[in-house]
Formats: structure tokens, C-alpha cells, sequence
């Protein structure tokens, strides 16, 4: 690895905690949306300029989704300086988890007319419900699950591995071995998740008919307002004496644990809580777009994710959202007008954000106050310094 | 092994075609009754027999069971010229017109006729004629018939195909033939296979028991699964306790042998898969090792490297069709040349913006390997492109009944331990190579020394990207060349640097083989899937253990 000499330098994150705007303004919008989305679905006739149509919301829930998956690894990545490249793992196990609850809501509604088993249980004979499916009927246990499943996973890896001080690009590596596994297995028709296929034709969630516009436009609502609890959320821990640690584990690890912290564990809570939040984000993707199949657990999908963060701006966690808006905005619209082109453009983007725009958009803009830096600092991402001449 | 042996007859019907009909001709240009026929001497003569053109005729004119009876007339008379007949017949290249047998000169519509018994150029196109038609009983006679045939043969190897053909379907009446053909053996390669037929024949016959015993036992000496299937099949029947004894320990010893050369099999295989895995993983150890950078367009390289293979393959069909065999030998240097531009640009134009920023030339890498696989798509489309394998290395080593190993695996092999011993003689004796240890070793220190470590930094990013491209030709042998080849071995390399360990060539060989290894002994019990995915949990653990991978780097410039 280079070497790289630890200059102090100010933290980055605090002009954040300082100007509340930002926080006040990425809140108000997800609320304001939240609201005026749905009355404007809901109540404004379809001709009107103002009526947004029942795909578009659901579009926008996906967004939202992907956002709430992009703050998840802005935390880990912007303020503690772990890069996962396998964080849709723990998105798509959400996402499985809510996939399995919807299965057992369609009961014998399926093709086979099964009350109990999903089709693709019925399709390759089994008789009946492996155990890990038990308890997925109650919508409470199949919500918890969400998180619970990908926080375990995230647990049990990061235990082994910040125990172990695996760090870096190895750390990146082995994530992105634990999603590509994951891959492979979730591909197993023996596994009963589906296996290729996945899980899909979903009918209702809570009684409520997936199809219909209200319950969309309420998933969207509950989308935009779970973001909001969980920016809120990251901005408390950043902002705590705890948040302090894990910012400075990111500038100076050696250093923080010769200062006598238990560096692993607050990487461990820090990695565990990103991985709940990215499972819940999952498990708010699955009803709005109706199928979850393995290629979620694909490891370009989660590098992808990390491109989201660093167009925002890596280390500022709205700019982690705005990111997510824009890419996904960018790719819905480039992918149907020119698909040849899309890979050009995120490549490019890659390419281009990791060279020019390391703090990402939120980065290159000059006019919050209490800012004062220049070009400079601006080529410079949060938590890394320029290599020895 | 049904598709080996298979392969094996046709192999050998190829060879008895082109040694027969020279002569063939030859004879019915002179004399078509003369020296030609090989007399089955133990065969049981017909009383008055029917003439062989009469039977050639029958075999184009009757119904299924006349032509049944022809063809095991034609077979017990052991006339040689009925070869190339049989051989016509059972190929669908046999054809009626005007009452007359003709052969056809190909399976095409439009080829031409010769007359089967005169060999007089009919005039007419197959399309013309109507073919005779042939079922699978039939089929299966023709091809004993024709394993028959050959027994007496001048050449050996042709007896010895002949036996292994008659093996496959073991009609009983060939029992006696192959005594016959036995007796007169002196080839030991024939006498072996001729041994194996006739035991197989015999053990399941209704012979007297000694006979079956002595058959039974002989059976232990080979090692096939057609031999075990032979013998397990025997012990489901009803046997006497002495035939039951005998073909219980001649099973254990197939058993036996066939898992031995299992284990040689497996060992093989994952050594293969392990030199593929070596070819992908070294230019990655070399970048990750002097860089610490990870290089995610690393496979995009090795498709790169597959893609030149093709263009250079296309030049030589356009421009140099009788060289294009030797086209995959142009293609290493030339895929060398080409990927190691493509890295050190890369190098120059990104990467050394980026350095001491290791997770960002990762996505930056990411991005450059998304641009060069859509360029890719564009110029050559998302369809598999094709590289033929050069007739020098295809085919197989049959080193046993049981083991047979491709060729192309094994100069892959042969391919991926002279490419590491080149860049482990580059890295000890060579000045770059001297600076790239230094720069691995202590960057800092080794630019106070004068080293251009810049330079070194291109030139290596180069070289390791070069190498990718190398790798690329050679998986162009195995793989699909489409624009997605890199993705399928990107993990796989980095579990393979990873594990080994960076910056030590050494620990880039022991972990591909053993990687390779371990794969291909968990296949057979937790399936292809379920063993990788094994490997991976197994790999993520071993980093726990050892984060630096199975051979790190030591010094203090490690953890910096």
C-alpha cells in the first residue's frame, strides 16, 4: 500500500452539523413529498399539470429506495471509511425477507392453488414449508426479519473481519466475495427462495391490493418518510461523540486505537446498523416493484451503489440521497432513450466523479456557509491525503 | 464414455475407410473377385452361400430383416470390400437407383454416385436417388458388422478398434471370431482389447462356468465403466456361488482402479482449472502487489487479450489461409502489445491521478471496465465471436480406459507455467524487475534511491495488463469469447490474489493451484455451485486468519 502521511486537518463532517439547512431542507422535502405526491395522485385529475401518475410514483419509491440503500453505505464508506462492494446483499436479503412474507400472502391464490406452499415449492415437488419460511404469515416477524436478517449477516461478517483488522481494498474484496456467494447460492433452486426465478406475482401486503394506485402511492409515502427517519437517525450518530470516533477511524485508525478505542467495535456497530438500514430499504423495494429475484445480489449491482455515494458526495448524507435521485433519474431516462450509451455514461461517470469530483456534487458546491475551501480541498476526498511527493 | 467410445469407433471406422479403399479400388479395377476378401476363418460357412454382389443388392432392396440378414451374411463371408458399403450405409450415404447400389461421394444433395459394386461414376446426384433407409437395430448390427470386419485386418490398430468397437454392443455369435482373432494376435495393444470384448461376450453368456469364471476374472484387469457396469449388472442375476465370487473381487479391483485414476482425473482437472486460474490471477498480483491498486478492468483485459486471438485468427484466414493453424502463436505477442498500451494508458491517463487512493482507482478501474466491455459490444457485438482450436492441439491423451486428457488443457497448462517462469526470471534478473521489488518493498525509500517509481508504476500496470491479455489468448482455447469473458474470472482472480497473498509470485501459483484443487475435489460431492460457493465462505474466513493472504509481504512498509 502507499504510504501516505496523516496530516490534521479539519473534519469535514462538521461544517454539516453546523449548518442545519441542509438538514432541514433534505427533511422538509421527503415530508413535503410525502404528502403532496399522493394528494396530487389521489385527488388531481389526470389531465392536470400537477397530477403525477401511478408509475411515476412508483418509480420514485424505487428511487427513494435506492437512496435509503445509498445513505446506508455513505454511512460505512463517507464517515467510517469502510467501502463495502457487496452492501446490496444485505439490500436484497431485506428484500427476500419481504419477498417471503408477500409469497405467503398470495396463499391459494397462486397457479397450483396451493394453500400453503408458494408455486415454485409446488413446482418442484416439495411437500411441505422448510423451517426458515415458519413465522414469514406474520407481517410484525417478516418486518423484523428485514432488518434482523442482514443486520446477523453484517454482524457475523464484520465480527471476523475488523477483529481481524481487515482493512481496505481486502475488506472491499471479500465483501464483494460474500455477495457473489450469496449470488451463486440464492441461484440454487434447493435453497427454496426460487432460485432463478426469484419470487414474484405478489397480490397484497396487509390486506391492501399491491396493484391498486393507493396502496402504491402509500408505499411511496412510507418510502420517503422511512428515508427521512433514517437520515435523521445517521445525523444523530454522526453527530454524537460516538460519530466523533468513527470519523476519526476513517482519518487515523492506527491512531484511534493507539488512543486506546475499541476500534472493531464501533466499525461493527456502524457496519451492522448500515446493514439493517439497507435490508429495510430492500424490504420497501420488493412491494413496489414485485419481484426479487438473485441478480439483486450481482456484484456490479452494489458497486454500482457506491457510485450513487460518490456522485452526491461521499461523507455528506444527503448528498448520498441527491446522489441516488440523480444516477437512477439518469439511468431510467438514458437506458429508454439511448441503452447503448448508458455504460459509456456510468463508466464515464465513474471515471470522471473519482477524478474530478472526489467530494462528489455536494462537495463542489462552494456556497454553504462556513465553508471555506478551495479548489484544493475540493479534489480531495474526505478522509484521505495527498500521497507523499 | 458412451460419447468416448463412441468417438473411438468412428475414429477407427475413419481409419479402416482410408486404409481400405485404395486397395478396394485397386482391386475391383483389376479383378473384383481377387485377393481382396479376408476369410473369417472360424465363421460358420452358409450352405451354398449367396454371392456378394447379390447381398450388396439385398441390402438396398429389401425390407429391414432382409437387409439384417444381408449384413450378417456380408459380415460372417469377412469380404473387405463390404467395409466401405457397410460403412457408406450406416453413414445414410447409400442410395438405390434404377435397382442398383450406389455410394454416395458425401452427404450432400448434390453428390455424385458411384456404383457400389463396380464403382462406375453413376451419372446422377444423390438428390436423384432414393437413399436406404436404415433404424437403430440396424444401425446397431452395422456397427458389430463393422467392428468385425476389422478384426482381421492387416493393422493392428485397426483389430484393436475393431475389438473395442464389438465391446459396445457384445453380440454373442462374435464370440468365436474373436477366439479365432485372438489365437493369431501377436499386437499386445489388440490382444488386450480383443481379451476384454471376448471376456465381456463370454462372462455373460451361457457357456460352461469355468469358461464364465475365467472370463470373470480376466474382466478385474481392466478399468472402465463399462466393465464395472458389465459386472454389476452380472451380480443383480442369478450366478453361481463360484461366478459370484469371481465377478465380486474383479469388481472391487475396477472399483478400485477406476478410483484411483478418478482421483488422477480430479487432479488433473483442478490443476487445470488452476493454471487458468494462475494465467488470470498473475498480472493482477503483479498491479496489486507494486500498486496496491486493485485493477477492476483487469478482466476486461483478458477479454481484450480473447478478442485478438479472434482478429489475428481473421487476418490469417484472409491473408494466410495454409498458416492458420500457427495464427494462435502471432496472437501472444500481439495480445501482449495491444493490452499492455491499453494499461499503461490507462495508467498515465487515470490511475496516477489516484494514487494513495486505493478504494477510488477500484470504482474509477470499475468505470473504465464497464466503457471497454459496452466499446467491445459495439464493435464485435454481444454474440460469442468463435477462435478455432488449431488442429495441433485438439484432440485427447487417452492415458487409460478411464482418463483421457484434452490437449488444449494441457498446453494451457504447459502455457501458464512458462508465462510465470518468465515473470519470475523478469522479476529476479532483470533491472525493471530489480526496481519493482524495490518499489513493492518500500516505495518511499526506493524514490530516494534514484528509482522512477512513476515509471515503474506505468510500466508495471503495463506489463500486468500485458499478461491479462495473454491469458485472454489462452482462455480464448476453453472459454466463450464474448464481451462478459472478463467478468467470469474477475473474482475468481482476486480470491486467488487475495488468498495468496500480493507481491510474492508464489503465493500467486500456490493459490490458483490450490484454489483449482479444492474446487474440483468438492465438485463431485457438493456439485459445481455449491463447492464454489464453499471456496468463497472458506476463502473469507481464511482471511480472517491471515489478512495479507497465504504468503505476505514482511516489513515494516507493509502496514503503512
Amino acid at each position: 500500500m502507499a504510504s501516505m502521511t496523516m496530516t490534521r486537518k479539519p473534519l469535514f463532517a462538521t461544517f454539516l452539523l453546523r449548518s442545519p439547512m441542509a438538514a432541514l431542507l433534505t427533511v422538509g422535502l421527503l415530508v413535503a413529498a410525502a404528502i403532496l405526491v399522493p394528494l396530487s395522485n389521489q385527488l388531481l385529475p389526470p389531465g392536470s399539470a400537477f397530477h403525477v401518475p401511478t408509475h411515476v410514483v412508483s418509480l420514485l419509491g424505487k428511487y427513494l429506495c435506492y437512496a435509503l440503500l445509498a445513505l446506508s453505505v455513505d454511512l460505512i464508506w463517507g464517515y467510517c471509511g469502510i467501502l463495502s462492494l457487496g452492501h446490496g446483499a444485505f439490500f436484497a436479503l431485506g428484500g427476500y425477507a419481504m419477498g417471503m412474507h408477500l409469497m405467503r400472502q398470495i396463499g391459494p391464490r397462486g397457479v397450483y392453488r396451493d394453500p400453503i406452499l408458494p408455486d415454485f415449492m409446488v413446482f418442484l415437488n416439495w411437500k411441505e414449508l422448510p423451517w426458515y419460511w415458519h413465522g414469514f404469515d406474520s407481517f410484525p416477524f417478516a418486518l423484523l426479519m428485514t432488518v434482523l436478517v442482514p443486520g446477523l449477516l453484517a454482524f457475523v461478517f464484520g465480527w471476523f473481519a475488523f477483529r481481524s483488522r481487515v482493512t481496505g481494498v481486502y475488506l472491499s474484496i471479500i465483501t464483494q466475495a460474500m455477495t457473489f456467494a450469496l449470488l451463486l447460492a440464492f441461484f440454487r433452486n434447493d435453497m427454496g427462495f426460487g432460485g432463478n426465478n426469484g419470487m414474484t406475482d405478489f397480490k397484497e401486503l396487509l390486506g391492501f391490493n399491491l396493484q391498486a394506485s393507493s396502496t402504491r402511492v402509500a408505499l411511496f409515502s412510507i418510502s420517503a418518510l422511512v428515508l427521512a427517519a433514517a437520515y435523521l437517525l445517521c445525523r444523530w450518530i454522526i453527530a454524537s461523540r460516538l460519530g466523533r470516533v468513527l470519523i476519526a477511524v476513517r482519518d487515523a485508525e492506527s491512531r484511534v486505537r493507539f488512543l486506546g478505542y475499541k476500534v472493531e467495535f464501533y466499525k461493527l456497530f456502524v457496519f451492522t446498523l448500515s446493514g439493517m438500514l439497507a435490508g429495510l430499504a430492500g424490504a420497501l423495494y420488493v412491494p413496489q416493484v414485485g419481484i426479487i429475484n438473485p441478480s439483486e445480489f450481482s456484484p456490479a449491482n452494489s458497486i454500482e451503489v457506491v457510485i450513487w455515494v460518490a456522485v452526491g458526495g461521499r461523507g455528506s448524507l444527503h448528498g448520498a440521497i441527491l446522489g441516488a435521485l440523480l444516477v437512477n433519474f439518469a439511468k431510467s431516462y438514458f437506458t429508454s432513450a439511448l441503452p447503448d450509451a448508458w455504460l459509456y455514461m456510468l463508466g464515464a461517470l465513474f471515471i470522471a466523479v473519482t477524478l474530478f469530483l472526489p467530494r462528489g456534487i455536494i462537495g463542489a458546491m462552494p456556497n454553504f456557509p462556513g465553508m471555506a475551501k478551495g479548489w484544493r480541498s475540493l479534489r480531495t476526498p474526505p478522509g484521505v491525503e495527498e500521497r507523499a511527493p | 464414455m458412451r460419447a468416448y467410445s463412441l468417438r473411438r469407433f468412428i475414429t477407427a471406422m475413419a481409419l479402416a475407410v482410408a486404409a481400405l479403399s485404395p486397395s478396394f479400388v485397386c482391386a475391383q479395377d483389376a479383378a473384383p473377385s481377387a485377393d481382396a476378401p479376408v476369410a473369417v476363418e472360424a465363421a460358420p460357412t452358409p450352405d451354398a452361400p449367396p454371392s456378394y454382389e447379390a447381398l450388396v443388392l439385398q441390402l438396398g432392396n429389401g425390407g429391414f430383416d432382409d437387409k439384417i440378414k444381408a449384413v450378417e451374411t456380408l459380415t460372417a463371408t469377412g469380404d473387405a470390400r463390404s467395409i466401405l458399403v457397410l460403412q457408406a450405409m450406416m453413414d445414410g450415404n447409400l442410395y438405390m437407383h434404377e435397382s442398383q447400389v450406389f455410394i454416395a461421394e458425401s452427404g450432400a444433395r448434390d453428390a455424385k454416385l458411384r456404383n457400389a459394386l463396380s464403382n462406375a461414376d453413376a451419372g446422377v446426384t444423390a438428390a436423384t436417388a432414393s437413399r436406404v433407409t436404415v433404424n437403430n437395430r440396424l444401425r446397431g448390427i452395422l456397427r458389430s458388422a463393422l467392428g468385425a470386419l476389422t478384426l482381421f485386418s492387416p493393422d493392428p490398430a485397426l483389430r484393436a478398434n475393431g475389438a473395442a468397437a464389438l465391446f459396445r454392443s457384445r453380440p454373442p455369435e462374435m464370440a468365436e471370431p474373436l477366439a479365432a482373432a485372438l489365437a493369431k494376435e501377436t499386437d499386445p495393444a489388440a490382444k488386450r482389447e480383443m481379451e476384454h470384448t471376448l471376456a465381456a461376450i463370454r462372462v455373460t453368456g451361457a457357456g460352461d462356468e469355468a469358461q464364465r469364471i475365467a472370463a470373470a476374472a480376466a474382466l478385474g484387469n481392466y478399468a472402465d465403466p463399462e466393465t464395472r457396469a458389465i459386472l454389476t449388472g452380472l451380480l443383480t442375476g442369478d450366478l453361481s456361488p463360484g461366478l459370484r465370487a469371481t465377478v465380486t473381487s474383479s469388481l472391487s479391483k475396477v472399483e478400485g482402479k477406476l478410483a484411483f485414476w478418478g482421483v488422477i482425473n480430479n487432479v488433473f482437472q483442478g490443476v487445470s482449472l488452476g493454471s487458468v486460474l494462475l494465467l488470470a490471477a498473475i498480472g493482477l498480483a503483479i498491479t496489486f502487489g507494486v500498486m496496491g491498486v486493485i485493477n477492476m478492468a483487469h478482466g476486461e483485459m483478458i477479454m481484450i487479450g480473447a478478442y485478438t486471438t479472434y482478429m489475428v485468427q481473421e487476418l490469417f484466414r484472409a491473408y494466410l489461409p495454409g498458416l492458420v493453424d500457427w495464427s494462435i502463436v502471432l496472437s501472444v505477442p500481439a495480445a501482449f502489445l495491444l493490452t499492455g498500451a491499453i494499461g499503461v494508458a490507462i495508467e498515465r491517463g487515470v490511475i496516477r491521478f489516484l494514487y494513495g487512493r486505493a478504494l477510488e482507482t477500484l470504482l474509477a478501474t470499475w468505470g473504465i471496465s464497464l466503457i471497454l466491455q459496452q466499446a467491445v459490444r459495439t464493435i464485435f457485438g454481444p454474440t460469442n465471436r468463435e477462435v478455432a482450436t488449431p488442429s495441433w492441439m485438439s484432440g485427447a491423451w487417452e492415458v487409460v480406459g478411464g482418463l483421457t486428457l484434452t490437449y488444449n488443457r494441457i498446453a494451457i497448462v504447459i502455457f501458464s507455467l512458462v508465462v510465470l517462469g518468465m515473470i519470475a526470471l523478469l522479476m529476479r534478473h532483470s533491472t525493471f524487475g530489480l526496481h519493482m521489488r524495490a518499489v513493492t518493498q518500500n516505495r518511499r525509500m526506493a524514490s530516494s534511491l534514484g528509482i522512477r517509481t512513476g515509471a515503474v508504476d506505468a510500466l508495471t500496470f503495463g506489463l500486468g495488463s500485458g499478461i491479462a491479455g495473454i491469458a485472454g489468448v489462452a482462455l480464448s482455447q476453453i472459454s466463450n469469447v464474448s464481451p462478459n469473458l472478463g467478468q467470469s474470472f474477475i473474482i475468481d482472480s482476486f480470491m486467488v490474489v487475495v488468498f495468496g497473498g500480493v507481491g510474492n509470485l508464489w503465493g500467486t501459483l500456490v493459490g490458483a493451484f490450490s484454489l483449482g484443487l479444492v474446487n474440483k475435489f468438492l465438485e463431485p460431492y457438493a456439485g459445481a455451485v455449491l463447492g464454489k460457493i464453499f471456496v468463497l465462505v472458506a476463502i473469507i474466513l481464511f482471511i480472517q486468519k491471515r489478512p495479507r493472504g497465504l504468503f505476505a509481504l514482511k516489513g515494516r512498509s507493509v502496514e503503512a
